[in-house]
């Protein structure tokens, strides 16, 4: 809905880092994911907050637990509506291009 | 997420500019869900225990078998899910969705649907986590009740 809150949730290595946790392995405690992060509790607890606020990340509660989920949904209506449009079949063989370089590099 | 596993449980959340009715309604009328659920028409009462399918327009092909388990509109609706719209999904057992609503003010409603038991059903599990799944449905029902239109 908010396309300004997803863009600047993504602009930060961190969150980013966070969603790519979430992508293996869906529904973690905040501890499990602070755990490979150097940062305090605070800290990781802030950028979730920020992906909450996006929508990227929705938490539930599961007994004494919170678990965070990645939610695709923002992405898909990001990539509907920003993507999608500017890519045509020219800009995906530059990036086929480039995968083949980087790959026998 | 072709190279990984499909997570268990799946959620999927979005904000829609509506009230909590006319989602719904959205959900549960098939004049909707037609609209932007791959063109399946759901049928059901809506009373728990009662069936839950979804066919093709016509009635000639059932796409989901399932049942209520909770329903409770405006807020939530909960049914099992058995995708049967191929063969080897439809071998897979019954997992669950729920359709959770609630008011986020200035007309703006949150519909988060969750996708859970999936544990055994992992063919089920990477079909709705696809492009073609959740993410394409809710983003659908959300352009159908914004604009009235669902997406291509």
């Amino acid at each position: 809905m908010d396309d300004d809150r997803v863009f600047k949730a993504l602009a930060d290595p961190t969150r980013r880092h966070l969603l790519d946790r979430l992508f293996e392995r869906d529904g973690r405690t905040l501890t499990e994911l602070e755990s490979d992060l150097e940062m305090t509790r605070f800290g990781v607890m802030k950028h979730l907050r920020v992906l909450e606020d996006a929508g990227l990340v929705v938490s539930r509660r599961n007994g004494r637990e919170k678990l965070h989920f990645l939610n695709p949904v923002p992405i898909r209506l990001i990539h509907d509506r920003w993507i999608d449009k500017y890519t045509e079949r020219r800009v995906s063989a530059l990036a086929d291009l480039k995968t083949e370089l980087e790959e026998t590099a | 997420m072709s190279t990984m596993t499909a997570q268990t449980t799946q959620v999927y959340s979005i904000f829609i500019r509506a009230t909590p009715e006319q989602v719904w309604d959205a959900i549960t009328k098939p004049e909707f869900t037609q609209k932007y659920f791959h063109g399946s028409v759901i049928e059901s009462d809506y009373a728990p225990g009662s069936p839950y399918r979804g066919f093709a327009a016509d009635g000639s092909v059932q796409y989901v078998d399932g049942e209520v388990l909770e329903a409770d509109p405006p807020r939530l609706l909960r049914t099992t899910w058995r995708a049967v719209w191929s063969p080897d999904l439809a071998e897979e057992p019954f997992s669950r969705v729920s359709w959770e609503i609630e008011p986020t003010g200035e007309g703006v409603t949150r519909l988060t649907v969750v996708h859970d038991d999936l544990e055994r059903a992992p063919k089920t599990a990477e079909s709705v986590a696809s492009p073609d799944g959740w993410s394409f449905v809710v983003s659908g029902l959300k352009s159908v009740l914004e604009t009235g239109e669902g997406l291509g």
